[in-house]
C-alpha cells in the first residue's frame, strides 16, 4: 500500500467512525451506555485515567467513594440485590483487586450480577513484579463468573458490553475486567453493545415443555406436595415473584423458601411455612422431609438447606427448575431436571395447568394441610421471654412490629450469624428484593456496605442492616461512607458480646470450650456512631428498646443502635450438620443435643 | 470389618461420611473452545477445583478462521462425577461445546509417543526388530540409541513401552489421546 492510498484510507475510516477515544473514555462510555447510573469504588495509581473520566463525566456517572475495596463490592452487590441491575465497582491494581476478591467470591456464591473494573500495572510491565501488580485473572478466575484482560485498546468497547451480557444474563455473576493503564491512555475505536443475537454466550432460557408437562402432570397427582424456592426467582426479576404466587394459588400448596429467595413469595400468606434448612422452621424441614413432590425453583440444594443428603427428602419425586445446568443432579438426583429460567418455567407451568384443566388433589391436600398445622402448632420459633434482658428475638419482633407501621419501604440487610438466622426467621418479607445478605460465602462485613448501596439506590426506602457486634467491626470504616453519602441506614446491633452462632456451637459441640468467641475491648458504639459524625443509641433492657426503635426511625441520620441483648441465647430450631431433616432439634431440647457429635 | 464399615465407626466429623464408593469409569470428552489466552487455565482450574481427575490433555487449534481450539480430555470418576464435569465445563464461557465421545458411540482414540532406547549389540537389535513388529519408525538413530515414533492406542503404546524397558529405554515423550468419532458425522451432530 502506498503512503497517499494508506492515507485515504485513514480518512475513509476516520469519517466512518467520528474519533478515536482514549481506553479511560471508552470504559465509561461503555458504562453510561449500558444504563450505569453509580459506580462504587476506590482509586489508585492504575485507574487515574478512568477516575480523570469520572471527574469529567460527574453529571452522568455518580461516584461513591467507599473506605476499603472490599465495601465497593458489598455496595455494588446490595445495589445490585436491591434493584435487579447490575452492580458495578472500580478499584485499582494490586492490593485493590486482592481486596476485591472476597465480595466477587460472594456475588459467584449468591448469584448477583456485578461488574468490576481492576486497574492493572502497564502491559510492558506485566509479569515483572512492577509496584502494585497483582495477577488479578488468575487469582479471580475461580472466584468470577468469567474474567477479561484487555491488552488492546480497540477491545475495550467490545469487551466492556460483553462483560455486561455475561454479568447479567443465565446464572447471574461476578465479571472482572482488568485493563491495563497504558490501554486506559492509548487511544481506540468505540463499538456499541452487538445484540443479544450475535453474543458467543447465550444461555437456554426456554424451558423444554415435555418437560414442564411431565411436572404439571405429577404436580396434579401430588399428594404431599411442596414448593422449594431459592434466590433464582428473585433473580428472574419481579414477574417472576407474581407468577409463583399464582401458581401456588392456583395449586394451593405450601411453599418455602432458602436463605437467598425470601420476599418472593409472601411471608403474610397462609401457604407460606417459613424458610427451611439448618436454622429453617419446623413446619418447612418436615415437609420437606415428608413430601411426596418437591418443586424446586431456583435453588440448588445447598448442604445448609439439604442436611444428609442420603436422608434428604426420602420418598419425593424430585422437580427442578435451575437456569444452571450444573446444578441440576450435582447433590441430589433429579427426577424431572428443567433448566430454564425461573419466570419462563413457572409461566410454562400455569398455562399447561391451565390449558389442561388440571385441579389439586383436594381431600389429600387438605390432610396434608393438616398435618403442616400439626407441625406449625408446635410454633417452633417460640422463645423464653424476660421482662428486663432483651431477647434477640424479641428485639426483631419489635423492630418488625415498628416497621410495619412505617410508610416508607423497608430493605433489610444483614451481617454473618446468629443475627442474621432471627432475622431470616422473624422478619416478614413480602416483596422480591428487600433482602439482602450474604448466604452462600457467609461474609461476616457485608451488611453495612451493602445497606450503603441499597440506600444508594432507594434514597427514600427505610434500609437496616441487622447486625453483630463482631461483624459491624469487619467493616466499620465504611461508617464514613455513609455519612459522606447521607445514606441515612440503620444499624441494628444485637449485641451480645460474642461470635454468637461460633459460641453456639462451641456450646453444642465442642464442650463449652470457648476458644476465642468473645471479644473483649468492645468499642463504644454509641461514641463511635458519633465519632463518625452519625448518631449512636443503646437500649440495655426491655424497657429501653421502643424508645430507641422510634429514634433511629425518626432520624434521618446514619444510626447505629447498641442493643444489648441476652449472651447466651442460642438460635433454635436447628438441624445440626450431617442430620437429617426429621432430625431437627427445637430450643427445649438443647439439652437433648447429642453432644457426642464431636 | 470392611474398611467401610471402619471408616464409619471412626468418622464422627458432623460432617458425616463422604460419598460411598461407587464404579470409576473413564470418560473420553472433546470440548471445543475459543482460542483465548487463558482458555486452557480455566479448564484445568475446574478440574483441579473441583477435585476432578484428568488423565490425559490434548490441545491444539483445529480452525484458524473460526478461532477455535479442540480440547481432548480423558477424566476419570463416578457417572455422576462424569456429568458433573462436562455440565462444569458448559459453564465456562469460552467454551462453545462439549461432547461426551464415549456416550456418542464408536471413535478413534490415538496417541503419538517419541521413546528414547539406548544400546548396543543384541538389545540394540531387538529394538529394531520390536518397532518393527509395532510399526514404529526409526526417527533418530546414532550407533548406541534410537527414537522411535510410534502412533496408536493409548494401550498399544503402554505396551510398546514396556517391552521397551529391558532393552534400554531412556526417555519417553507422549501426546496424550486425541480422539475423534466413526463415521461421516460429527461431534457436532447430537
Amino acid at each position: 500500500m502506498s503512503t497517499k492510498e494508506a492515507k485515504n484510507k485513514a480518512t475513509k475510516t476516520a469519517a466512518k467512525t467520528p474519533s478515536k477515544m482514549t481506553g479511560a473514555e471508552i470504559v465509561i462510555k461503555a458504562l453510561i451506555d449500558q444504563g450505569v447510573e453509580v459506580i462504587f469504588g476506590y482509586p489508585g495509581g492504575a485507574v487515574l485515567p478512568i477516575y480523570d473520566e469520572i471527574f469529567k463525566n460527574s453529571d452522568k456517572i455518580k461516584h461513591v467513594l467507599v473506605r476499603q475495596e472490599g465495601g465497593a463490592l458489598h455496595a455494588a452487590e446490595g445495589y445490585a440485590r436491591s434493584t435487579g441491575k447490575v452492580g458495578c465497582a472500580l478499584v485499582t491494581s494490586g492490593p485493590g483487586a486482592t481486596n476485591a476478591v472476597t465480595g466477587l467470591t460472594d456475588a459467584l456464591l449468591d448469584s448477583i450480577p456485578l461488574i468490576c473494573i481492576t486497574g492493572q500495572v502497564p502491559t510492558f510491565l506485566i509479569g515483572t513484579d512492577a509496584f502494585q501488580e497483582a495477577d488479578t485473572t488468575g487469582i479471580t478466575r475461580p472466584c468470577t463468573k468469567h474474567n477479561y484482560l484487555i491488552k488492546n485498546a480497540d477491545e475495550v468497547a467490545e469487551t466492556m458490553h460483553e462483560a455486561f451480557h455475561v454479568a447479567r444474563s443465565g446464572r447471574p455473576g461476578p465479571v472482572i475486567i482488568d485493563i491495563p493503564k497504558d490501554i486506559q491512555f492509548a487511544k481506540g475505536t468505540y463499538a456499541p453493545a452487538k445484540p443479544v443475537a450475535q453474543q458467543s454466550y447465550r444461555p437456554k432460557t426456554e424451558p423444554n415443555m415435555a418437560a414442564i408437562e411431565a411436572a404439571v402432570e405429577l404436580m396434579a397427582q401430588a399428594k404431599r406436595p411442596v414448593f422449594y424456592t431459592g434466590g433464582g426467582v428473585i433473580n428472574a426479576g419481579p414477574e417472576a415473584s407474581k407468577l409463583l404466587r399464582e401458581l401456588a394459588e392456583l395449586t394451593g400448596f405450601p411453599v418455602t423458601s432458602t436463605l437467598m429467595g425470601l420476599g418472593a413469595f409472601p411471608a403474610k400468606d397462609k401457604k407460606w411455612l417459613g424458610m427451611l434448612g439448618m436454622h429453617g422452621t419446623f413446619e418447612a424441614n418436615w415437609a420437606m422431609h415428608d413430601c411426596d413432590v418437591m418443586i424446586n425453583i431456583g435453588a440448588r440444594f445447598d448442604d445448609r438447606v439439604t442436611g444428609r443428603t442420603d436422608k434428604f427428602s426420602p420418598h419425593s419425586y424430585k422437580i427442578h427448575v435451575d437456569i444452571d445446568s450444573s446444578s441440576i443432579n450435582k447433590n441430589i438426583p433429579i427426577d424431572i431436571p428443567i433448566v430454564a429460567d425461573a419466570g419462563l418455567a413457572l409461566k410454562a407451568m400455569i398455562d399447561v395447568w391451565k390449558a389442561r384443566g388440571y385441579s389439586a388433589d383436594k381431600p389429600a391436600l387438605t390432610k396434608w394441610w393438616d398435618q403442616i398445622e400439626g407441625w406449625r402448632a408446635k410454633n417452633c420459633l417460640a422463645y423464653k421471654k424476660d421482662s428486663k434482658i432483651i431477647k434477640p428475638q424479641y428485639a426483631l419482633e419489635r423492630l418488625r412490629d415498628k416497621m410495619a407501621a412505617d410508610p416508607r419501604d423497608g430493605y433489610i440487610t444483614t451481617e454473618v450469624g446468629q443475627h442474621q438466622m432471627w432475622a431470616a426467621q422473624f422478619l416478614p418479607f413480602n416483596e422480591p428484593n428487600r433482602w439482602m445478605t450474604s448466604g452462600g460465602l457467609g461474609t461476616m462485613g457485608y451488611g453495612l456496605p451493602a445497606a450503603i448501596g441499597t440506600q444508594i439506590a432507594h434514597p427514600e426506602a427505610l434500609v437496616v442492616d441487622i447486625a453483630g457486634e463482631a461483624s459491624i467491626l469487619m467493616n466499620i470504616q465504611e461508617m464514613s461512607c455513609a455519612v459522606q453519602y447521607k445514606t441515612p441506614v440503620k444499624i441494628f446491633i444485637l449485641n451480645n458480646q460474642w461470635m454468637g452462632m461460633v459460641r453456639q456451637w462451641q456450646e453444642l459441640l465442642h464442650g463449652e470450650r470457648y476458644s476465642n468467641s468473645y471479644t473483649e475491648s468492645l468499642p463504644d458504639f454509641v461514641k463511635l456512631a458519633e465519632a463518625y459524625g452519625g448518631v449512636g443509641l443503646r437500649a440495655t433492657c426491655v424497657d429501653e428498646l421502643d424508645g430507641v426503635i422510634d429514634e433511629m426511625l425518626a432520624t434521618d441520620k446514619v444510626t447505629i443502635v447498641d442493643v444489648l441483648v441476652d449472651q447466651k441465647e442460642n438460635c433454635f430450631p436447628m438441624i445440626p450438620s450431617g442430620k437429617a431433616h426429621n432430625e431437627m432439634i427445637l430450643s427445649p431440647d438443647a439439652a437433648a443435643f447429642d453432644k457426642s457429635l464431636v | 470389618m470392611t474398611a467401610t464399615a471402619k471408616r464409619e465407626k471412626k468418622n464422627k466429623s458432623v460432617y458425616g461420611d463422604g460419598p460411598k464408593e461407587i464404579a470409576i469409569e473413564t470418560h473420553t470428552l472433546v470440548v471445543m473452545v475459543q482460542n483465548e489466552p487463558g482458555v486452557l487455565a480455566r479448564v484445568i482450574g475446574l478440574f483441579t477445583g473441583r477435585g476432578y481427575n484428568i488423565e490425559s490433555l490434548t490441545v491444539a487449534e483445529t480452525n484458524h478462521e473460526e478461532n477455535t481450539s479442540r480440547i481432548t480430555i480423558v477424566c476419570s470418576g463416578t457417572p455422576a462425577v462424569i456429568e458433573q464435569i462436562k455440565a462444569q465445563l458448559e459453564q465456562l464461557i469460552p467454551v462453545k461445546r462439549v461432547r461426551d465421545l464415549t456416550v456418542f458411540g464408536p471413535h478413534i482414540e490415538r496417541e503419538l509417543a517419541l521413546i528414547k532406547v539406548a544400546g548396543t549389540g543384541e538389545k540394540r537389535i531387538e529394538a529394531l526388530r520390536l518397532a518393527d513388529v509395532f510399526r514404529a519408525k526409526p526417527v533418530d538413530s546414532t550407533l548406541e540409541s534410537f527414537i522411535f515414533e510410534i502412533t496408536g492406542t493409548t494401550e498399544k503404546v503402554d505396551a510398546f513401552i514396556d517391552l521397551m524397558k529391558p532393552l534400554g529405554l531412556v526417555d519417553v515423550s507422549r501426546t496424550g489421546v486425541a480422539a475423534i468419532s466413526r463415521g461421516a458425522t460429527t461431534h457436532d451432530d447430537k
